[in-house]
C-alpha cells in the first residue's frame, strides 16, 4: 500500500466517522462533512453535467453532423443537428429568470413544456409499463389446468390455487381502496378495508426486506472502518518497520 | 481361399482411401438463411433466420457477417458460440432503407469453414406504427375519452363530484397553523423527482396549497431543491401561492434553492436544514428512495409533524413507520383534485376512478371464465381444449405490452 492510498483511506473514513457522528448529535464535524458531501456534490454535478450533457450531447453531436452535413449533403444529419437548435433554446429561456420580471416570464415556457412532456409520457408509460402487465398477471383463474378425476388435486396445486386467490383478492381490493368517487361504506368499505390489508402486509415485507438491505450497507462500512482503514493502517506501519 | 484374399485385400487401404479418411471435410454451412425487416422498429434492426448445419455437433461457432454488395466486403457481425438459428442484427450502424447482404458462416472444432449463401438485398425499414402497442393505444384512447367526457361533466356542476376525504389533505392546514403557532418555519421536499416525473407535478399543486396558507400565516417556507429545473417550478409556484394569497412580499427567492444533485448529498443537506432550522411542520411529497427514511427519520427525531406523499412503492413504508400521515401513491395525484376542485383535475380523477372499475370488472370477469373453462376441461369428457379456455387465453393475450 502506498502512503497516498492511506491518505485517501484516512480521509474516507475521517468523513465516515463525521457522518456517523450526527447519530449523537448535530456537531461541528458533522456540519463540516456534511458542507463538504454537498458542495463537492453539486460541483461534480455542474462539471459531468457540462461534460456529458452540454459537451457530448449537444455540442458535439451538432459540430458532427452539421460537417457531415456539409460534407455530404446529408440531410438526416442536417436535421439532426437542427433538432438540438430545440433544446438549446429552452436551455437558453430558463436563464431568462436571471433577467428581472420584465423577461423572466419567459422561463415559464420551458417549464411549461417538461411538465407537458412528463404528464403525457406518463400516461402512455404508465399503461404499458404497469397498468396492462398488472392487469395480465391478474386475470388468473381459480383452479390449475391438469387437475382430472384421474389425477387428483395435490398440495402444490392446492397451493397455486390459493396464491391465485390471494391475488386475485389483493389486486381487486387494493382498487377499491383507491377509488375516490364513493364513500368507503357498505361493500366498497369491506373490499377498501381488505385493500388497506393487503397493502400493510406488502409495506411490512418490503420494510423488512429494505432493513436488511441497509443492514448489510452498515456492515460494508463497518468493515471499511475495521478492515482496510485500521487493518490497512497496521499493516502499513508493519511494512515501514520491515 | 479366394474369398479370404479378398476379404484381406478389402481391408488394406489403399492409396486413395488413406487421402480421403485424412482430407479434412468442412462442415456443411447453415441452410435457408432468410433476412427480414424487424417489424415495429425505427429501421435500425434486421431478423436473421436459418437452419442450423446439419453437422451441428462439430460447430464451434456460427459467424454471421454484412455487407453492402453481394461481392463484399463482408465484416463480421457477431460470434455465436451455442447453436443458434436466428439473430437479430441491431448494430447502431445499420441506417434505414439501405441495402445490406448477409452471410453466416459455420466454423467446426478443427477451424473449417463453411459459408452459407448470399442472402440480400434487405433494408432495415421504420415503421410509423407500432402494431404490437395496439392494446395500449386502445386503453389510452378509452382513457382520454373519459378523461374529456367527465372535465365536461366536472364543468357543468363540480359539486355533485364527490373525493372521499383524504386524511393527509386534511391535516395541511392544522400543520401549517401549527407552525404558525410555534414560531417555526415549514419545510417542503420533493426528495429527487424530476419535472417529468408525475408524482413530482402532483407534489407542486400541494406545495402550491401549503404555499398560500403559509403565506397568510405569515410563515417561512423553506423548500431545498434536487433538481434545477424543479426548483425553477417550486419558484413559480410558492410565488403564485403567495400572490393568491394578497402576499407577495413575503415571498423569498432564497428559501426555494438548489442543494445538490447527488442523492446522498442532497439527502445530508436537508437533514442539516432540519436539524438547524427546526421546521415545525415537514412536507415529503414527490419521488423518493434511499433517503426516504434519512429524512423522514430526522424529521421525527426534531419533533416536526410530517406529511408523505410518494407513489414508490419500497418507500411508503418507511413513511407509514417515521410519519404522522401519508399519502399512498395515487392519493397523491388525487390531492390536487381534493385541494382545487378543479374541473379538469376533478374529471381526470373521476375518469381514473372508471378506468379502476373497468379493470375490476375485467379481472373478475376473465378469471371467472378462465376457472369454468379449466374445471370443465378437468372433469367433462370431450372438452379438454374447450372454447371457454380459448376466449380466456385470447382475453389474457389482448393485456400483452410491447
Amino acid at each position: 500500500m502506498t502512503f497516498g492510498t492511506l491518505l485517501g483511506i484516512w480521509i474516507a473514513a475521517t468523513l465516515t466517522i463525521a457522518i456517523f457522528s450526527f447519530l449523537y448529535r448535530d456537531n461541528p464535524l458533522y456540519k463540516f462533512a456534511e458542507h463538504l458531501y454537498v458542495g463537492v456534490s453539486a460541483a461534480y454535478w455542474v462539471v459531468t453535467t457540462a461534460k456529458f450533457t452540454m459537451q457530448d450531447m449537444l455540442v458535439d453531436v451538432f459540430i458532427t453532423n452539421w460537417k457531415a452535413y456539409q460534407s455530404t449533403g446529408s440531410s438526416t444529419a442536417f436535421w439532426e443537428a437542427m433538432i438540438l437548435i430545440i433544446p438549446t433554446i429552452l436551455g437558453i429561456m430558463m436563464l431568462t429568470r436571471w433577467f428581472g420580471p420584465k423577461v423572466n416570464w419567459i422561463s415559464r415556457w420551458p417549464i411549461a413544456f417538461t411538465v407537458g412532456l412528463g404528464a403525457g409520457l406518463g400516461i402512455t408509460g404508465a399503461i404499458q409499463g404497469f397498468l396492462l402487465p398488472q392487469v395480465q398477471a391478474t386475470l388468473l383463474p381459480i383452479w390449475e389446468p391438469g387437475i382430472s378425476a384421474a389425477a387428483p388435486i395435490s398440495g402444490p396445486q392446492i397451493l397455486i390455487i390459493v396464491s391465485n386467490i390471494v391475488l386475485i383478492v389483493g389486486v381487486i381490493g387494493t382498487l377499491i381502496f383507491f377509488y375516490f368517487s364513493r364513500p368507503h361504506t357498505g361493500i366498497l368499505g369491506v373490499g377498501s378495508r381488505s385493500g388497506i390489508v393487503f397493502i400493510m402486509i406488502g409495506f411490512g415485507a418490503a420494510f423488512g426486506y429494505t432493513v436488511m438491505a441497509r443492514i448489510s450497507l452498515l456492515i460494508g462500512r463497518l468493515d471499511f472502518l475495521v478492515n482496510t482503514w485500521i487493518g490497512g493502517t497496521i499493516r502499513f506501519i508493519q511494512d515501514l518497520v520491515r | 481361399m479366394i474369398f479370404l484374399i479378398f476379404l484381406a485385400l478389402s481391408q488394406m487401404p489403399d492409396a486413395n482411401g488413406v487421402a480421403e479418411a485424412e482430407m479434412p471435410v468442412p462442415p456443411r454451412p447453415v441452410d435457408s438463411l432468410k433476412v427480414n425487416d424487424t417489424p415495429n422498429d425505427a429501421g435500425k434492426s434486421l431478423d436473421l433466420a436459418w437452419q442450423l448445419s446439419a453437422d451441428t455437433v462439430r460447430i464451434a461457432k456460427y459467424v454471421v457477417l454484412r455487407a453492402e454488395s453481394p461481392q463484399g466486403p463482408f465484416t463480421e457481425i457477431v460470434q455465436l458460440m451455442i447453436p443458434t438459428d436466428y439473430y437479430t442484427d441491431q448494430d447502431t450502424l445499420l441506417e434505414n432503407k439501405k441495402d445490406y447482404y448477409y452471410r453466416v458462416d459455420v466454423v467446426d472444432t478443427a477451424g473449417l469453414v463453411a459459408s452459407s449463401e448470399i442472402t440480400g438485398p434487405v433494408r432495415p425499414m421504420a415503421q410509423w406504427f407500432n402494431t404490437a402497442r395496439i392494446p395500449i393505444l386502445v386503453v389510452t384512447v378509452f382513457y382520454s375519452i373519459l378523461v374529456i367526457l367527465y372535465i365536461e361533466l366536472a364543468k357543468r356542476d363540480t359539486g355533485k363530484m364527490f373525493v372521499r376525504r383524504i386524511a393527509g389533505l386534511d391535516a395541511i392546514d392544522e400543520a401549517v397553523g401549527r407552525s404558525t403557532e410555534m414560531g417555526k418555519p415549514i419545510l417542503f421536499t420533493f426528495g429527487i423527482g424530476y419535472l417529468t416525473d408525475i408524482a413530482t407535478i402532483a407534489a407542486l399543486s400541494i406545495l402550491r396549497r401549503i404555499a398560500k396558507r403559509s403565506a397568510e400565516y405569515e410563515t417561512r417556507l423553506i423548500v431545498p431543491n434536487y433538481d434545477p429545473v424543479v426548483m425553477a417550478a417550486a419558484q413559480e409556484t410558492v410565488k403564485q401561492g403567495f400572490v393568491e394569497a394578497g402576499r407577495p412580499d413575503l415571498y423569498n427567492d432564497s428559501d426555494i434553492t438548489f442543494l445538490t444533485s447527488d442523492q446522498f448529498g442532497y439527502a445530508a443537506g436537508v437533514d442539516g436544514i432540519i436539524t438547524r432550522e427546526k421546521p415545525g411542520t415537514i412536507f415529503l411529497q414527490g419521488i423518493f428512495y434511499a433517503e426516504s427514511l434519512i429524512l423522514a427519520e430526522t424529521g421525527h427525531n426534531i419533533g416536526a409533524i410530517q406529511i408523505a406523499g410518494t407513489v414508490m412503492p419500497e418507500q411508503l413504508p418507511f413513511f407509514v413507520a417515521a410519519c404522522d400521515y401519508t399519502l399512498l401513491g395515487e392519493e397523491l395525484f388525487a390531492a390536487s383534485a381534493y385541494i382545487d376542485r378543479d374541473p379538469q383535475l376533478l374529471g381526470s380523477l373521476k375518469s381514473e376512478d372508471m378506468v379502476k372499475i373497468v379493470t375490476v370488472a375485467i379481472i373478475a370477469l376473465v378469471s371467472l371464465v378462465g376457472t369454468v373453462g379449466f374445471i370443465l376441461a378437468s372433469y367433462v369428457h370431450g372438452w379438454e381444449e374447450n372454447i371457454i379456455v380459448k376466449l380466456y387465453q385470447i382475453a389474457v393475450n389482448l393485456f400483452t405490452s410491447a
